[in-house]
């Protein structure tokens, strides 16, 4: 019926250049950073480089140059601190979801609605006292503490997300399990969460890609310490160089390639991720 | 669980708690009532940034819901490129906000590549100093918040289409119903629950909005592109206030949840 016709192929080729349109700030992005600072103010913004240079990395990431430490030392705790979390969110997450799902108790009913509705409570509130608190006990400025933050931030997302996966999973395996010998948590570790692949993957993509991006609680939590992450780094520096875009995209690009690396590896799972995130 | 409502639960209440007291974030404080949401209401500067959380929010709602529905629409079946585009739109989505805010911030720059195309038309007259007057800030920050989100909109949409049963469409054409007959009356009711989805979470998002705002203007000119978040971080950090900053905090939490309620409540399927 609905077969492609020569409408369709004109709404296909309306639909291809509004996406390039709307890729244009991707190529802005790339071409600017391999131009060297002179050409920026001489060239169109569009126009490709005439000799494309990795000048403006090499100045950022040389040894010698202050930027570098700072840059790396950002990398660096972005990735502790997002890796952190993972682990966290989706050890306890699964376990929690888990209990809470297979419990018949009454509390644990009332304990998931107590998940469900963190969801939806805002954050900003909550932001400030838990500043605080974090400072009475050492933990602004550390990248432990934002670990510990980020569990307790996204824990409900992390135990919503499990607790509809729980749901559809047959009792059947953890029933055989049982019957031959295992114990409650060797069942969990041994039957369960190997079956849980695809919501511990919906899990650490999302959880991942939150704190990965995130600016405000870093921001708060961490601006000025030997600990920021890449955002907090990213705002101080751009602060510092006025209309240098080269060096400003450089850094921008940096701080976007190993997300879009792994987009790119993954992007079938991380459009999935979030369609399904969202369908549950 | 202990944790949860330790940073959770606990803090959020004791962030209620502060927002009627004049804390500064250490020593002593004093319970005063109703007086720093009259503060609030009674400041220009924070009711015009209330006014533009609002104005945000609606146009970000507005705008994204109808571009990502309409990317969903076209790239739902027959396209060839249409795998491709999605995998496209979507890389936005993944990027941090406050990296995208810059690379915008060069394209809205007075010898950036906006006012190049516009200058390479002969249109010199539309050339503008796009996040120093007042209404283009708003409008170049909207932009930006609406560009990294189409993506993530039009995914929604799709999950939802993916529902829609051909066939009924197929018979509502055979029957002569029109594109746009079959999109309202047909494809709309169908995926009532992704629009539920995605006009709540955007709305949420625009509520919120904040790396935008600090990235591209800090704010200004003039307090024109102020958020509630953004005065949080301000009233709270830079200037010590935290009792005030705790209001602000309150005053924006209690408008995502009344929204939010409401919104559930326009968008659920009417038994």
């Amino acid at each position: 019926m609905f077969r492609y016709t020569k409408r369709t192929l004109l709404l296909e080729i309306v639909v291809v250049l509004a996406a390039l349109a709307l890729l244009m700030p991707f190529w802005i992005l790339v071409t600017t950073s391999l131009k060297p600072g002179e050409e920026i103010l001489t060239s169109a913004a569009i126009a490709p480089p005439k000799s494309p240079t990795l000048e403006n990395f090499q100045t950022l990431l040389s040894p010698s140059s202050t930027a570098s430490g700072q840059i790396l030392n950002g990398l660096l705790s972005s990735l502790i601190i997002t890796a952190g979390s993972i682990a966290g969110l989706v050890g306890l997450g699964s376990i929690t979801a888990y209990v809470l799902i297979r419990s018949t108790s009454r509390w644990s009913r009332r304990a998931f609605y107590l998940f469900l509705v963190a969801i939806v409570l805002p954050t900003q509130l909550g932001v400030l006292p838990l500043y605080v608190g974090a400072q009475q006990v050492g933990l602004v400025g550390s990248r432990i503490g934002m670990i510990l933050i980020y569990w307790g931030v996204l824990l409900p997302l992390a135990v919503f997300l499990y607790a509809g996966f729980f749901r559809e999973l047959p009792r059947d395996y953890e029933e055989s399990a049982m019957l031959d010998g295992a114990s409650p948590f060797q069942v969990f570790t041994k039957v369960v969460f190997p079956l849980m692949g695809p919501a511990t993957g919906t899990v650490a993509i999302l959880a991942g890609l939150i704190v990965w991006n995130d600016f405000f609680t870093p921001l708060i939590f961490l601006n000025g310490s030997d600990a920021q992450t890449l955002p907090v780094v990213m705002y101080n520096f751009v602060g510092s160089l006025v209309s240098q875009w080269n060096l400003i995209f450089a850094v921008v690009l940096i701080s976007m390639v190993p997300i879009l690396i792994f987009y790119v590896f993954a992007q079938k799972k991380f459009i999935q991720g979030f369609s399904g995130g969202i369908k549950s | 669980m202990g944790l949860l409502i330790a940073t959770v639960y606990l803090t959020t209440l004791s962030g209620a708690f502060f927002a009627f007291t004049d804390w500064s974030g250490v020593g002593s404080f004093n319970f005063i009532g109703l007086d720093n949401f009259r503060n609030i209401f009674q400041r220009t500067e924070l009711l015009s940034s209330l006014a533009n959380t609002l104005i945000f929010a609606f146009g970000f709602l507005v705008i994204s819901n109808v571009l990502g529905l309409a990317f969903a629409l076209a790239l739902n079946r027959n396209l060839k490129t249409r795998y491709l585009l999605r995998t496209l739109l979507f890389m936005p989505v993944v990027l941090a906000p406050i990296s995208v805010s810059y690379v915008w911030g060069f394209i809205f720059a007075f010898d950036g590549p906006l006012n190049q195309l516009l200058g390479s038309l002969g249109l010199t007259s539309l050339q503008h100093q796009w996040l120093a007057e007042p209404l283009l800030a708003r409008g170049s920050i909207l932009t930006v918040m609406i560009w990294q989100n189409i993506g993530f909109v039009m995914v929604v949409y799709l999950a939802g289409l993916a529902t829609v049963p051909i066939e009924i469409e197929e018979a509502a054409a055979l029957d002569g119903a029109t594109r746009w007959q079959r999109l309202r009356l047909v494809v709309l009711p169908t995926i009532r629950p992704a629009v539920g989805i995605a006009t709540t979470l955007t709305l949420i998002q625009g509520l919120r909005v904040f790396d935008q705002v600090m990235a591209l203007t800090g704010g200004g000119p003039a307090g024109a592109t102020e958020t509630l978040a953004t005065q949080v971080y301000k009233q709270t950090f830079a200037f010590g206030k935290f009792g005030f900053g705790a209001a602000l905090a309150l005053l924006l939490s209690l408008l995502i949840l009344a929204f939010s309620v409401l919104q559930q409540l326009a968008t659920r399927e009417r038994a």
